[in-house]
């Protein structure tokens, strides 16, 4: 299983091991990861389960129309490098990437 | 030792209730308790990806035992509460423990509203509210190959759709003579019912149930009272739910198809306070509100928790929420109900648009179709309370954050 780094808003570092096809809100989320709200549930309708990946950018596939126009709400600072951890989904080749959890979602 | 501060039902704002107590500095004991024999979970994706195959039933779980554990949150899964005695500050469980509590959150939730007909009871007849009953019908969709969909509104309307990807033929009876009547204005229900027909369900307004039939136990058609039958192998109910308010009212608190709140989640009784769908919220006219949402659980278990620990967060948002039938997301702010004016901002027949819903000059909600760069914006519109004209919001060359932003 693809190990993620969860970085919480208190510089706290979680490391999950995600069963493949899980997207990194679910196992942020289940796991009670600090600093991420999830309203919606993975639906991609509430843009508070907001991540700035720090790693393994490149083996993501880009944004959906959806997720970049959610992308354009989100709470806290919009980076290059945010996307919503919904979209997400665990694979071999995300072991060991790092996602930082922003201060706020709402 | 004090007495824990008990919340009953575990859903999201049972939940929500729990971890802001928390995350608000409340460091006492904390119990919840659950009737359904799990952790809490996300309900929305039961009628949708879940039911798709899309998700698991853990990939639906918000937090697992160890997590709440973590938080120290105690979750007794599986239990009922039977009554409150609000004199003694005590529980009485149907097991027949007691329970004292410093305090009482009240987050039980709603059920389907029962189906009032003869062969409601009939086996292949399911309501769909729970994982236990998404899973039942899990269980019987692969074999089925005529579906009947009873109410027109999301819950329907999202099965039907996902009916239709399973290859299903679907029939949507809707008593009202157009789609989702509470939920949405006549051009949006129009929508989707054009949505739908063109995916192939029958939809079929102004359709009253009369009874289904069986044969053998298991149900075979459905019949309307103008004596259409429509054959059926498995029959959805969804026409609407019920607030779980039998505990509140047995304890004398005040419930009006819900249990009465003021915008801060609290009852008439300083210990007890309330929070999701269970509630009724009292709006400042006097008026009460029923909502039955994500949001509303969120936002409500915010303010009970707030309200517990002696402080005010009242309700400040505008009611948001959101449908996915085939590749249409629905996002709907505010509520429409009372508008006279409709003004459309993009394009209908490119099923890429938003409704702007006016009362006199003032707007008071927006539906968006896979439009969430309107939305958003949107919410924050009615949030500050902000009317742009009807002809800037319907004119896309500008954006509407810059409506915002005068």
């Amino acid at each position: 299983m693809p190990r993620i780094t969860y970085i919480e808003p208190s510089g706290n570092k979680t490391e999950i091991d995600l069963p493949e096809g899980w997207s990194l809100m679910q196992g942020a989320t289940s796991n009670g990861v600090e600093g991420i709200e999830a309203e919606c549930g993975g639906s991609c309708a509430c843009a508070t389960c907001h991540c700035y990946v720090e790693s393994h950018a490149d083996r993501l596939p880009p944004p959906s129309e959806t997720e970049l126009s959610m992308l354009e709400h989100v709470a806290a600072e919009r980076r290059p490098n945010s996307r919503l951890s919904c979209q997400l989904k665990a694979s071999a080749d995300l072991d060991g990437m790092i996602v930082r959890l922003p201060l706020c979602q709402s | 030792m004090t007495a824990p501060i008990i919340i009953v039902g575990a859903g999201q704002a049972g939940l929500q209730t729990a971890e802001s107590l928390r995350s608000e500095g409340y460091t006492g004991s904390l119990t919840m308790i659950g009737d359904e024999p799990c952790t809490p979970y996300h309900r929305p994706p039961l009628s949708k990806a879940y039911l798709l195959g899309e998700f698991t039933a853990a990939q639906l779980t918000i937090r697992t035992a160890e997590a709440l554990a973590k938080k120290g949150i105690e979750l007794r899964a599986g239990i009922m509460v039977g009554a409150i005695d609000r004199a003694a500050n005590r529980l009485r469980l149907t097991n027949g423990d007691e329970l004292d509590y410093a305090s009482l959150c009240l987050a039980t939730g709603a059920r389907p509203r029962p189906l009032p007909l003869p062969g409601a009871d009939l086996e292949g007849v399911f309501p769909l509210r729970t994982l236990a009953d998404t899973q039942a019908i899990a269980a019987r969709l692969p074999s089925a190959s005529h579906v009947v969909v009873i109410g027109g509104g999301f819950i329907g309307l999202e099965f039907a759709a996902v009916a239709r990807k399973l290859g299903k033929a679907v029939v949507v009876l809707e008593a009202a003579p157009r789609l989702m009547p509470r939920a949405v204005t006549p051009v949006m229900s129009d929508f989707f019912r054009d949505l739908h027909v063109a995916h192939g369900v029958d939809i079929e307004l102004g359709a009253a149930v009369s009874a289904l039939i069986g044969d053998q136990g298991k149900v075979v058609a459905v019949r309307t009272a103008d004596h259409r039958e429509f054959p059926a192998d498995l029959v959805l109910v969804g026409i609407g739910i019920l607030a779980n308010t039998e505990l509140a009212q047995q304890s004398g608190l005040e419930c009006q198809q819900g249990i009465v709140v003021d915008a801060c989640s609290r009852t008439a009784d300083p210990h007890i306070v309330a929070a999701g769908d269970c509630t009724a919220r009292r709006l400042a006219d006097g008026t009460l509100l029923r909502l039955e949402s994500v949001q509303n659980a969120v936002e409500q278990g915010k303010s009970a928790a707030a309200a517990l620990l002696g402080k005010e967060r009242p309700f400040s948002t505008n009611p948001w929420f959101w449908s996915d039938q085939y590749d249409i997301k629905l996002q709907m702010v505010g509520l429409a109900a009372g508008c006279d004016r409709t003004v459309l901002r993009g394009d209908m027949g490119k099923r890429k648009f938003s409704a702007f819903h006016y009362r006199g000059q003032k707007l008071i909600a927006v539906d968006s179709i896979n439009s969430p760069e309107d939305h958003m914006p949107a919410r924050k519109l009615l949030d500050l309370a902000l009317s742009p004209a009807p002809d800037e919001v319907a004119d896309l060359s500008r954006p509407l954050n810059a409506l915002i932003n005068r």
